[in-house]
Parts: C-alpha cells; sequence; structure tokens
C-alpha cells in the first residue's frame, strides 16, 4: 500500500533522498517486499536476456526459411520479404502511392487534433473527418478523376486494417449518437426500438453480426443486388460499435445539467439545434476518454474480418506464416509478434492519448 | 415534418428497387463486366495467389473458361477465397455467380442446399496422410490417432463413419480453414491429416519438409469434384455445364490451345459445330455468340491440358490421370455430345 | 431519425402548442413504425422469395436429424450418431465451461495485477503495469492464435512428453493428469465436505451478523475444524472409502487413462482469461484507489493491520465500484468465447455457426440460433452481476 510508505519513522532529510534511499523505499520496505523483489529480479534474469538473445541477437535479419531455421532466432527474413504485402496486402504495386496518399490525409487528419487553440477548431476538425472517408474512396478505390479501379479483394494488409479501423470509427460515431439521443427520446416507439437495437447489438459478439452481413444480408436483398463484401463488413462494424458507442455518449448525456436544456429551450432553440450546438458539445467533451477506449477496441476488433476471409493485418501475417516457403516454427512465432506489436503500437499510442485528454479535461474542469 | 417526407420516399424508392431488380445471372455478368467465382483459399495446383494476389490453378482455369465464353475476357474474373462454411451461403446469397472450389456432389447439396452441380471436374477420394516416422503403412493401424480434419466438409463425416464401421477410435482436431488445419498439422498437433487425396498432394507440397509425410494407400471414399451454380437459373446452369462439357470433348477430338485455329477448318462436321464454324447453332442454343466454345477453349486449353499444366505427373503434385482419364482410355471423364 | 424538434428530456412546457405537439409526436411515431415494419416485410419478402427460389430448406426440422460428426472436446455427452439439437447442446455446455473457468481464473488474475498494481513495491507495480499494457493492447485473436500455435509448436509430441512429476504428462498433446477414481465411500467423502463447508460457512455468517450487532467477536474456527476436517474424516473411515488414481500412460499414438486438457481448450482458457484479465487488473486498481484515503487512515489509526484493513475496509468498499465495470468484462469474456472456434475449440460458433450450417446449409437458422445464445448468456451474467452489486450496495452501513 502507498499508505504504508507515508508512515515510514521520519528519518533524516538526508536518507530520504537520494537513490539508496529510493531503492530503500520502494524496493525494500520490509522484509517480505524485499524478498519478493529479489525474486522478480531472479526472475526478469532468468526471462530478459534469453528474449533479447531470441529477438535480436540469434535472430535471421536475411535470407530465406533455411536461414532463419538455421540461426535459431527471430526470423525478421520473412518480415522483410514480405513487408509490401503487410502494409499493402495485394494492392498493385504500381498503385501503391495511393495507399501512401491515404494514409497521409489520415495523418494529416489525426494532425489537425492537435493544433493549437484557434477559432473553430471543431469545425476544422469536424470537416477534415468528413473529407477524409471521401477522400479515401476515391483514392484507394479509384474509378474517379482517372484513377484505374482497384477491387477491395486486393485491398489487404496494415492498410485494410486502418480502413476497416478509420470506418467503424467514422460510422460508429454518427450511430452512436442518434442511438444516444433515441434511447433517450420521449417518443417510446423509438425509444423502445432503440433500446432494443443497443441493447441486441451489445449482447451479440462481433464475429455473429459479421457472419450476417457477409452470409446473411444477401439473402435479405432482393436478387441481384449485390453489395460489395468489404462494405457489408464495414457496415457491420460500425453498427455494432455504433450501438457500443451509443452507451457511452448516453452517460455524456446523462451527465449535462438540466438547465442547459431549459436554457436553450428558453432561448427559442428546437430540438436539432439545441442538440447540435448545446447539448452534444459538452456531452461528447466529457465522453471523449470513452470513445478513445471503444477506438481502442474498434482497432483490435478489426482482426476479426478475417474470419470471414478479408486479409487484415494478421490475417495476411498468418497467410504469409502457411505459405509454402516459409513454414518454420520461428516464422509463425516471429510472424505474431510482428503483428502484435504492429497492433500494440496502434491501441498503446491511442490509450496514451486518452489518458493525456483525460488530464488535460479534468485540469479544465477544475479551474 | 420534412424528414417524415424523405423517409417516406426513401421507404418508395426502395420497395420500388425491390420490385425492378430480377435479372438473370448471364445478364448481371455482361453487366458487371467480369465474373465472380469462389475458390478454394490457397490449395497449391487448384487455386493459389501468387504474391501479386494473381489467382492460378485447376479449378481457376474453370472461371477463366467460363468468363471466356461469356465476356470474352478469360481474366475478366474476380476470384473470392471461401472457406469450407463460408462457400455455401456465398452462391446462395449471389456473391458469387459459380463455385470451383474442390466441392464434393452430395444428395444433401444437390437438393436442400439449392446446388446444382456442373459435371465432375476432378474424380477424387479421400485419404490420409501421416509422418513417415511414425511407420505406419495402413489406416487401420491408426486406431486412437488424434486427425486433423476440416469442419464442415464431407471430410469430416466420411471420417467418424470410416472409423465407426472399423470399430475404431480417434480425436479429432477441427479448424474451419484449411490453411490452420495444415499449421496445426505440421505444428504436431495431430497424428494424421486427412482430405480429398489431391489436396492432400498440395498440402505436402507446403510441408516445411515433404519427404516427411507420405500418404496412406487407402481412399475412403467417393469425392467427385464440381463447380457448382446455385438453383433457379437453368441457363446459367446450362452455360457452366457445357463450358466444361467442352473442354472434356476438345480433348477427346484432340483440339488445343495450339491446334484449335486448324481445327476450325476440320473435316468432321462435329469438331467444326461444337468451335462454331459456319452454320453452327451452339451459340443460338445456349445464348451465347457461335464462338463461346472456341474462346473457352483457346483460353484454357483442353481438359488434358489443364491437368497436365497444374496437377499432373510433371508437376509438383504428380497427380495420375486415373479415373479422370478420358472414357476412351479407361477413364470416367465423358463429355455429352454437342448436337 | 425522426424525433421532433419538441422532445427533450424534460417535460414539454403547458402551452396552447401542446396538443399540437403531442400529436405531431403520435404522427411521427406511427410513421416511424410503418416504415420499421415495411422495412422488415421487405426484407422479409426478399428473404422468403430468395430461399424459395433456389429451394434451400428451412425451418428447424434438422435439428432432429443424424450430426454424423465427432466433438473432441465436450462438456456433455455427444457422440456422431447424437443429433444435430444434442450437437448443439453440447456446444452450449463447452461454451458455458469455458467462460466460467475463462471468469474464475480472469477474476483471480486480475486480483493479483490490481493487488500488484497498488504495491508500494515499485518493481511489482511496474511489472502489473506492463502487464496490462501488454495484453490490454493486443487484438484477442492474435493472442489466441499466438498462445496456441507459438506455445504449440515448441512441445514434444506425446512420445517425448515432458513429465512434470504426479502422473502429469505435458505434450503437443495436451496436458495429461491423473484421474481420481472415486468409490461409493469416497463419494459420499465429497459430499460430507461440500456439506461441512456449507456448515462452516453458516456458522461463520451468524458469527459475522453477532458481531455486528453485538460488537463481540465468536470464536469460529472450531466449526471451520469440523466441517473442513472432522466430518469428512470421519466419513471416510466409517464407509471404508478407497480412492485410486488412473495415471496416464502412453499407448499406441496416445496417453491412455487419466483426463486430459486438449491444447485448444488450454489455449482458449489461458487466452480470454490473460486479456480480460489485464482490464480487470485496471478495474481493480481504481476500485482501491477509489476508496477515501480517509478510511485507510481511519483504520490505521485505530491499529488494524494492513491485511485488515484491505479486507474489512478497502476491499468491501472497492467492490461497490469494482462490480458495474466487472459485469462490462464478464459480458465481454463470454462473448469473446466465440473466437475459441478460430483455434478449433468446440464452442457455439465451431459448431452451429460452422459444421452444421455447412452441413444442413441453414444459414439463417444456425445464425439467429447463436445469436439467441449470446443474448440469453448476457442477460443471465446482467442478472446475475445485477443481484451482486444489489448485495453489496445493501451490506452498505
Amino acid at each position: 500500500m502507498t499508505e504504508t510508505s507515508r508512515h515510514l519513522p521520519l528519518r533524516t532529510p538526508g536518507s530520504v533522498l537520494g537513490p539508496a534511499a529510493w531503492i530503500r523505499r520502494n524496493l525494500f520496505p520490509d522484509w517480505r517486499q524485499g524478498l519478493l523483489t529479489l525474486l522478480v529480479l531472479w526472475l526478469l534474469i532468468r526471462t530478459i536476456p534469453p528474449l533479447i538473445d531470441w529477438l535480436f541477437i540469434d535472430a535471421a535479419w536475411t535470407g530465406d526459411r533455411d536461414d532463419c531455421v538455421a540461426a535459431g532466432g527471430a526470423c525478421w527474413a520473412f518480415v522483410g520479404a514480405r513487408w509490401g504485402q503487410f502494409i499493402y496486402g495485394f494492392y498493385p504495386p504500381e498503385h501503391r502511392w495511393r495507399v501512401d496518399l491515404s494514409m497521409l490525409a489520415l495523418l494529416a487528419s489525426i494532425a489537425v487534433l492537435f493544433l493549437p487553440r484557434v477559432p473553430n477548431k471543431g469545425w476544422i476538425i469536424t470537416g477534415s473527418f468528413i473529407a477524409l472517408p471521401v477522400v479515401t474512396v476515391v483514392l484507394l478505390h479509384g474509378g474517379m478523376l482517372g484513377l484505374e479501379v482497384v477491387p477491395t479483394d486486393r485491398w489487404g494488409g496494415f492498410m485494410l486494417t486502418l480502413v476497416v479501423a478509420v470506418a467503424g470509427m467514422l460510422g460508429a460515431l454518427p450511430i452512436g449518437i442518434l442511438m444516444a439521443l433515441g434511447r433517450r427520446s420521449r417518443m417510446p416507439a423509438i425509444r423502445i426500438f432503440c433500446v432494443t437495437f443497443i441493447e441486441l447489438f451489445r449482447a451479440v459478439p462481433l464475429i455473429t453480426i459479421l457472419f450476417m452481413a457477409s452470409v446473411m444480408l444477401p439473402l435479405f436483398m432482393p436478387q441481384g443486388f449485390t453489395m460489395d463484401k468489404l462494405l457489408r463488413a464495414l457496415i457491420g462494424v460500425a453498427l455494432f460499435n455504433g450501438a457500443l458507442m451509443a452507451e457511452v455518449i448516453r452517460g455524456g448525456l446523462q451527465a449535462i445539467p438540466r438547465g442547459q436544456f431549459e436554457a436553450a429551450t428558453a432561448s427559442g432553440m428546437g430540438y436539432w439545434k439545441m442538440m447540435t450546438f448545446i447539448i452534444l458539445p459538452q456531452a461528447l467533451r466529457t465522453v471523449i476518454p470513452g470513445l478513445v477506449n471503444t477506438y481502442v477496441a474498434i482497432i483490435k476488433d478489426t482482426t476479426l474480418v478475417l474470419i470471414i476471409g478479408l486479409f487484415d493485418l494478421l490475417g495476411i501475417v498468418q497467410a504469409g506464416i502457411s505459405s509454402s516457403n516459409w513454414l518454420a516454427p520461428s516464422v509463425t512465432t516471429t510472424g505474431y509478434v510482428f503483428a502484435g506489436f504492429g497492433f500494440w503500437v496502434l491501441c498503446f499510442g491511442l490509450s496514451r492519448y486518452s489518458m493525456h485528454l483525460e488530464r488535460k479535461l479534468n485540469t479544465g474542469q477544475k479551474k | 415534418m420534412k424528414l417524415c417526407t424523405i423517409l417516406t420516399s426513401a421507404a418508395a424508392l426502395m420497395a420500388l428497387s425491390g420490385a425492378a431488380v430480377s435479372a438473370q445471372t448471364l445478364e448481371e455478368v455482361r453487366e458487371r463486366g467480369y465474373l465472380n467465382c469462389g475458390v478454394s483459399p490457397g490449395v497449391a495446383g487448384f487455386s493459389n495467389p501468387d504474391d501479386a494476389g494473381n489467382w492460378s490453378g485447376f479449378d481457376v482455369e474453370v472461371c477463366r473458361a467460363v468468363a471466356a465464353a461469356v465476356l470474352e475476357d478469360p481474366d475478366a474474373v474476380r476470384y473470392t477465397p471461401l472457406s469450407n462454411t463460408e462457400r455455401f451461403t456465398a452462391l446462395q446469397s449471389g456473391e458469387i455467380d459459380m463455385l470451383s472450389r474442390t466441392t464434393t456432389r452430395t444428395l444433401n447439396r444437390d437438393t436442400a442446399l439449392g446446388l446444382n452441380f456442373a459435371p465432375v471436374m476432378f474424380y477424387d477420394g479421400q485419404g490420409f496422410m501421416v509422418r513417415d516416422s511414425m511407420d505406419v503403412d495402413s489406416v487401420s493401424q491408426l486406431n486412437g490417432a488424434t486427425v486433423c480434419v476440416s469442419a464442415g466438409s464431407t471430410t469430416e463425416l466420411n471420417l467418424a463413419d470410416y472409423f465407426e464401421a472399423n470399430g475404431m477410435t480417434y480425436n479429432p482436431v477441427r479448424f474451419d480453414r484449411a490453411d490452420e488445419v495444415l499449421a496445426a498439422y505440421d505444428a504436431n498437433r495431430c497424428d494424421v491429416y486427412t482430405s480429398d487425396r489431391s489436396g492432400l498432394a498440395a498440402r505436402r507440397l507446403v510441408m516445411s519438409d515433404p519427404s516427411e509425410h507420405v500418404m496412406l494407400p487407402e481412399t475412403i471414399s467417393k469425392e467427385p469434384l464440381a463447380p457448382a451454380v446455385r438453383h433457379g437459373d437453368d441457363q446459367w446452369f446450362d452455360i457452366v455445364t457445357w463450358t466444361v462439357y467442352a473442354l472434356i470433348e476438345a480433348e477427346e477430338f484432340g483440339i488445343t490451345q495450339d491446334n484449335i485455329d486448324e481445327m476450325l477448318a476440320s473435316e468432321n462436321p462435329n469438331i467444326t459445330r461444337m468451335l462454331g464454324g459456319e452454320g453452327s447453332p451452339v451459340g443460338e442454343w445456349i445464348g451465347l455468340d457461335n464462338q463461346w466454345v472456341y474462346r473457352a477453349i483457346s483460353s484454357v486449353g483442353n481438359y488434358g491440358e489443364i491437368f497436365e499444366r497444374h496437377v499432373g505427373p510433371d508437376t509438383p503434385l504428380q497427380i495420375e490421370r486415373g479415373m479422370n482419364a478420358l472414357h476412351t482410355d479407361g477413364g470416367l471423364q465423358y463429355a455429352m455430345p454437342f448436337k | 431519425m425522426p424525433v421532433s424538434r419538441d422532445l427533450g428530456p424534460m417535460a414539454p412546457p403547458r402551452t396552447p402548442f401542446w396538443t399540437r405537439s403531442r400529436i405531431r409526436s403520435a404522427l411521427i411515431q406511427v410513421g416511424f413504425v410503418a416504415l420499421l415494419a415495411l422495412l422488415i416485410q421487405f426484407l422479409l419478402a426478399n428473404t422468403m422469395a430468395n430461399l424459395d427460389r433456389q429451394g434451400i430448406a428451412s425451418g428447424f426440422g434438422f435439428l432432429e436429424n443424424r450430426a454424423g460428426f465427432d466433438i473432441a472436446i465436450r462438456f456433455s455427452p455427444f457422440e456422431r450418431n447424437d443429433t444435430y439439437l444434442q450437437a448443439l447442446w453440447t456446444a452450449v455446455a463447452n461454451t458455458v465451461v469455458l467462460a466460467v473457468l475463462g471468469i474464475g481464473l480472469a477474476s483471480l488474475i486480475g486480483l493479483v495485477i490490481g493487488l500488484a498494481r497498488v504495491s508500494p513495491n515499485w518493481l511489482i507495480s511496474r511489472l502489473a503495469a506492463v502487464y496490462i499494457e501488454i495484453f490490454r493492447n493486443i487484438p484477442l485473436l492474435l493472442q489466441l492464435f499466438f498462445w496456441y500455435f507459438a506455445i504449440l509448436r515448441p512441445l514434444p509430441g506425446p512420445r517425448q512428453s515432458i513429465e512434470i512429476g504426479g502422473g502429469a504428462f505435458l505434450s503437443n498433446r495436451g496436458l495429461y493428469l491423473p484421474k481420481p477414481l472415486l468409490d461409493s465411500g469416497a463419494q459420499l467423502t465429497l459430499v460430507a465436505f461440500a456439506t461441512g463447508l456449507i456448515f462452516a460457512l453458516t456458522m461463520a455468517h451468524f458469527a459475522r451478523r453477532h458481531r455486528a450487532a453485538t460488537g463481540h467477536s465468536r470464536p469460529v474456527l472450531q466449526w471451520w475444524i469440523i466441517g473442513l476436517v472432522a466430518l469428512p474424516l470421519a466419513t471416510w473411515f466409517a464407509t471404508n472409502a478407497s480412492m485410486a488414481l488412473s495415471v496416464p500412460a502412453l499407448e499406441g499414438f496416445n496417453f491412455q487413462g487419466g483426463m486430459v486438457i486438449l491444447p485448444e481448450m488450454l489455449a482458449a482458457l489461458l487466452g480470454l482469461s490473460f486479456y480480460i484479465a489485464a482490464a480487470v487488473g485496471e478495474i481493480v486498481r481504481a476500485g482501491i484507489e477509489g476508496v477515501d484515503h480517509g478510511q485507510t487512515e481511519a483504520a490505521q489509526a485505530l491499529g488494524h493491520s494492513r491485511g485488515q484493513i484491505m479486507r474489512l475496509v478497502v476491499i468491501p468498499q472497492a467492490l461497490r465500484i469494482i462490480i458495474p465495470p466487472l459485469t462490462t468484462q464478464y459480458q465481454s469474456l463470454a462473448k469473446n468465447t466465440s473466437l475459441a472456434s478460430a483455434i478449433a475449440f468446440p464452442e457455439i460458433i465451431s459448431i452451429v455457426a460452422g459444421t452444421t450450417m455447412t452441413q444442413t446449409g441453414q444459414a439463417l437458422e444456425t445464425i439467429a440460433l447463436a445469436m439467441a445464445f449470446y443474448l440469453t448468456v448476457s442477460l443471465l451474467i446482467a442478472a446475475i452481476m445485477n443481484f451482486f452489486n444489489w448485495r453489496v450496495t445493501r451490506r452498505s452501513f
């Protein structure tokens, strides 16, 4: 317990400061903790060096499967050889600049978030995130502006992961907002519909939604009506996460004091005007950490599309692992470690950003 | 109120579109400009994407032949790799126009699942693969073994039936996706890998060391692998059926990719009629132009050529013609006459 | 979304417009319901037409047919001549067992991680933080693949099994453990043990109530000794019980005898538990840190030991903060058992939406069954946790 440290007998300042005192206070406060520290240190010494050996020192950085098997460590040569596929999937190499450009557009939109305080920042952000999907679809799919069509079955790898994640995030937000508003509506028909929708989608796993989208949706549609498989998956992901998001946003709506609603109505605002300009901006701001957590979940959930036969980053790594020229134990482990690291960087970064926001918002409220 | 109007008109529009769309597969494919073909997600020799995502293989050639016949371009095909569980629903739902995916023709699939099967492209049977080091040379020695198998396949059912009939036990490890079955067998999770013999031959190739694995001599089932289309569109069924027959008939007549232009001037009226020579009705009957057979054969070759190119003895798979030889050579491949 | 402008969380003011807006609201709702009905009718009609045109079988009659396949992991009896319905029950049993074991293990690991996270020992708390950040930021599916393939591959075959000791063996065929074979006396002893446990718990409960009412503690140790030691021992000797161990032994391809935890089960359980445990750890930490410092300090001032403070002051209050988010995590674990189908664990998705769907071709019915199952489980967990929450909040002072 942190509180025990506060109740250590008073010492002279000299022994409270300095590294030796820090070590004593934090690692060896009493004999039990000291023993635990030693045990953990021993475990770390046993595991960390072999891990570093495997990851870097014994690893094969170039060559083919035989080199990897001979090296005995991680097989980074495999990642190197398949790098293009891991990032772009089967996207034709001569068109890969389009993917690069879309990723830049995404980065630019994210950079907008970090803009210093400028007037209308909220609208700039909204605008850039409305423009983003349009730009991305035109760039990636083509068929417009003289760009050659690249069908979605060629999309894959990290790029597809980003497409599914971003589409899930951008699609889920409006669905979530509408559902959250509907759930608090005074009209029973609409409220019941929204509650049913939210609870239904929250109760079943994403896999079944994806199965629905990939297998059943076409059966619901009239004959001859076809929709791209990826698009169907994206709709499924957006609806599923929209339901999750609705619950997060509902929390924000509940936190808005009644006075805000009353003041808005009193000043003659209609429902939509009040929601858009008064209520939602406040509600959304309070739930930003929750929203970002949902976004982390969305990124992690993108991997499920491999079950319905789309090759996201994990899917394409798995395909590489079981391809004829790379079948080997160390390649399997390396592949999963690589994919895991890729996802980890994305999710960890995002959750750090969420914490940063949470702190910023907290200080803002305290002022 | 405004919102209500918009929604009502949207509903009306939706109802309208529901009534309007009821086209036939052939028209849809033509309008779309490409054929949607369901294939296996990577079985060497049958359907396999290269590093750039281009598909090739025995099953893929059927899609190409149909695309050549219908769209005059064998490359106008989009391939959808399908797992065992997805394959039938993808066809039922209209996501794909035809399925050319090492699929066994059975009564259940032909009826309750709503499929129509084109002629058999490959007569196969279920076999077993084990590690050479296990010193097993017959299935009868496999009592108590752990078996890796594709879930939702005829293989899974045959396996259960065979072991029951022979009073043996086994532990199944079932995966939906073939590459996971393979990975599990390669990771030594199972003693035995069971699948169609052709599939085993293909998967053996991608093992860390193919020579470590042997096929057991027994074949425990009949697995006639055939392309399939969905019920309810006879014309499309005819097109796929007769494209397959055309490939087989071409081998019987000795028409190859190279000599097809000479064959156009053949003395044999059967050949010229099939290839759409002067006054031939083959196009009119099936609802395509007269050159459809010509295009199919000239783009992919005859049945024998396809076999030799992808799975035959000179390929890494080293599969003999066996049952898949022409009936004239003692095999089962027999095309119906183009008359 | 047709929501009218006069909606808000507050009642509309009673103005002359009241009637009009009421009518408008009713109109909008009628329109919405009509639209929804139209949409549903449209989808149904399409589905019917599609099924009809292609002659696809429909209805749940297939559940009575012979399944014909085998299931390796089964927590409810099943063999290949049983029906699809029985296969469905086996899948339900498998899923429920996996979820329950997973929830137990995840709670345990999560509790340890959460306590470690607030430990005064810097190393321990850092290590717990690293654990949390690694496991919660990597997709579960990937973790499952990693547990299954990356851990399975290095394990030896059954003939070179690692002997753990005590008759337990670990190989890529699974973890083989000796199985106790109980005669009727031994089974009675187990019953006696359970009875004794309930007895001791009841006595402890009364002692607690007594203390709460009077402030005096009553000793309870003797009840625990009687319930857990004396009663079972007496039964054991009275019935002249005996117990044998079925030790697994290598025979042919594999071990025979004993009991086995197959790799699919092990990987699914570990993958799910370690993943959810990261979230549980964070929840436990937040719960403990959420308890007012004054409480701990007051307890210290009263001379309670650290263990007592934890047990009597911090944890009961922390539970109230912990249980609602914990419910979400448990539901998430139950839903995530569906991912275990990717590593060949025979649960609902694998058996029903997988094999049964392919063998019968009835996608609509099988997926509907799977969804109905998850819906039930989710509601059940919510109900159980609500009950717990009610108990915890009721016990408040």
